[in-house]
């Protein structure tokens, strides 16, 4: 990004015993997805971000206004921050019918009754639930609940649009259509996003960049691209379905604990091996031939995987290999017995650590 | 009889005996609450009750007590939700403290409840001395002061109710009316009283229904003065001294307008979804 982010933020933040350090950069129009295991602190970045959990240390910049920064006592109430938030479970009051959900926060920013209204109408129609306005939250299917709550969110323009794991509380089929939805409405929005997710289809999905925090920190950050081929973390490469190890590298060789490995790239130094499952072969006996890097290996588990079964491998380095039902049944996989695994050199990505 | 089919899951639940020893003590319980009333109407004038029901001391006790409930209890709405929203949703030094005082009217004997009354308000109490000498405010033995002593026995009541319903009402709703601009008082009069709106009109009922009967502190702090401070409790209490079948009717006439109202209310209020 050229020009001067709409959010500048540096989040520090404490509750409890856990610790939040994190630097985010978002600007306008851009969509970043915040994605982390449970408790990795994607949640109270979001409540700092809102205004609903105090920052201790850093700074909160929004379109160039500075809203928080602790060293200076500032500190801008929720109410008064250009901050639309989508919750979990939506949170729309029971109360009142979706269409003075939506009015809700027009009304809480000075315009009457009737403009309010007109402007939830609006917003109900681009959602395309203008017929249901009458309808109380509980009378709301899920998908439907949480078309109202990002219509709320969006009612009053807000300069940061946060969403709280939006899909998370939808089943499979629903979300796959307010998936879709959604990423049409985040497109047309025209003030920074983000969003907070566990799930990495999502985040792929909906967000132009990632980042992602585990146990409070940024661990990785980048495009969809760039975090799916190059994993950082054994969390990130598990997200992603990747083998990932770490070790030394000097060209095209990345030593990993006491096993050597081929890789495609010259790498020197510290580095990150990684391949996909599917690209680790299974042998009954040494296999030889074209470059491969192979080494025995011991079964300790099989599952299903889609079409496939995924073999989990333990050795001189652990891996999860992909085979077919067929190559399965022709191996006799069982736990315990020994195989020897081969990647190929040209599967086998190195990056620098 | 349906034959026994373990496979086919069906919808009546299967019927188990009910322990005697459970069975007893509830029934023995649910008389000793009955009988009481029914020997209330076994006992009552029913020839002379239609003469006896257009005395005009027994409307006027009616009509006063009605009243005295309802002022007390909008007097306690008024303080007491304020005060059940300070306890549940603000932290303050020496909340426990506040929240075991704001009890204390339950468990203290309304008599002694009408002597602290007159301390403080009384015309050389602590504060109705400066009321009288201020305003010429005098409190004590007055209809004011009938529905001071009610609400004053009445208003932990409410308080309780309010409280345990803000408490179980979810705060999120709060955080998620202040990103959408509301702020502390928005969010209370917009959000936090309609999510807690049946919880009030349950405390109000129980605040509404212990006031009508109030009896000790009011005798105490105003005294019995037939058409200003004579409500139908205490005037049950006299005229069991001097003529015991109007004591019985008015017995009756309480129970059921409390009854008749408070199964109105329910209804209407506080079975609402």
């Amino acid at each position: 990004m050229t020009a001067a982010p709409l959010l500048d933020a540096h989040l520090v933040a404490d509750r409890g015993a856990f610790h939040l350090d994190v630097r985010l950069r978002i600007g306008a129009g851009e969509v970043v997805a915040l994605l982390g295991p449970n408790g990795a602190g994607k949640s109270t970045a979001l409540r700092v971000l809102a205004g609903l959990h105090p920052l201790t240390a850093g700074h909160l910049t929004l379109d160039g206004v500075e809203l928080d920064r602790p060293d200076r006592r500032r500190w801008t109430p929720p109410e008064r921050r250009p901050v639309g938030v989508v919750f979990q479970d939506y949170l729309l009051f029971p109360h009142l019918s979706a269409l003075d959900n939506v009015a809700f926060g027009p009304r809480r920013h000075g315009a009457d009754r009737r403009t309010a209204r007109d402007r939830a109408q609006r917003w109900l129609d681009r959602v395309g639930l203008a017929e249901l306005a009458r309808r109380r939250p509980r009378q709301l299917s899920g998908g439907q609940a949480q078309r109202v709550a990002l219509a709320r969110a969006l009612a009053v323009d807000p300069t940061l649009l946060l969403l709280d794991e939006p899909l998370a509380a939808l089943d499979a089929g629903t979300r796959l259509d307010t998936r879709a939805e959604l990423q049409r409405h985040l497109g047309e929005h025209a003030g920074a996003t983000l969003l907070v997710t566990h799930d990495p289809l999502d985040a792929l999905v909906l967000a132009d960049r990632l980042i992602i925090v585990e146990h409070g920190r940024v661990v990785q950050e980048g495009d969809g691209a760039a975090v799916t081929a190059r994993p950082r973390t054994d969390y990130v490469a598990r997200l992603v379905g990747l083998n990932l190890h770490r070790g030394r590298a000097d060209g095209h060789t990345v030593r990993v604990g006491e096993l050597t490995l081929t890789a495609a790239d010259r790498v020197v130094g510290d580095a990150f091996v990684a391949f996909a499952p599917a690209a680790v072969a299974l042998h009954p006996s040494r296999p030889d031939g074209s470059p491969r890097n192979v080494w025995p290996a011991t079964v300790v588990g099989v599952q299903r995987h889609g079409d496939n079964l995924r073999v989990q491998l333990d050795g001189p380095i652990t891996v999860a290999a992909d085979v077919t039902p067929g190559a399965a049944a022709h191996l006799r996989l069982t736990p315990g017995q020994r195989v020897w695994a081969a990647v190929k050199a040209a599967e086998t990505h190195a990056y620098p650590a | 009889m349906p034959a026994r089919d373990v496979a086919a899951p069906r919808p009546a639940r299967p019927r188990r005996r009910v322990p005697l020893a459970l069975l007893v003590p509830a029934g023995l319980g649910l008389l000793f609450l009955v009988l009481p009333l029914a020997g209330l109407l076994a006992r009552a004038p029913w020839s002379t009750l239609p003469q006896r029901l257009t005395e005009p001391g027994v409307l006027t006790a009616l009509r006063l007590s009605l009243q005295t409930a309802t002022l007390a209890t909008l007097l306690c709405v008024g303080l007491g939700v304020p005060l059940a929203w300070l306890l549940s949703r603000v932290e303050f030094p020496g909340r426990r403290l506040v929240r075991a005082l704001v009890t204390v009217p339950l468990v203290l004997p309304p008599v002694v409840g009408g002597v602290a009354l007159l301390l403080v308000f009384g015309r050389r109490g602590l504060l109705g001395s400066w009321l009288d000498a201020t305003f010429g405010v005098t409190l004590p033995f007055t209809t004011a002061g009938v529905v001071l002593a009610e609400a004053f026995v009445a208003m932990p009541f409410l308080v309780i109710a309010v409280e345990g319903a803000l408490r179980g009402a979810d705060p999120r709703y709060e955080e998620a009316a202040a990103t959408l601009g509301a702020g502390r008082w928005t969010t209370f009069t917009h959000v936090t009283l309609p999510l807690v709106a049946p919880g009030i009109a349950a405390g109000a009922v129980l605040c509404w229904a212990r006031a009508l009967g109030e009896f000790g502190a009011t005798i105490t702090f105003a005294g019995n003065y037939p058409g200003r401070t004579q409500t139908m409790p205490l005037a049950v209490y006299l005229a069991l001294e001097t003529d015991p079948p109007a004591a019985i009717v008015l017995s009756l006439i309480l129970l059921t307008v409390s009854v008749a109202i408070l199964a109105g209310l329910r209804d209407r209020w506080v079975s609402a979804p």
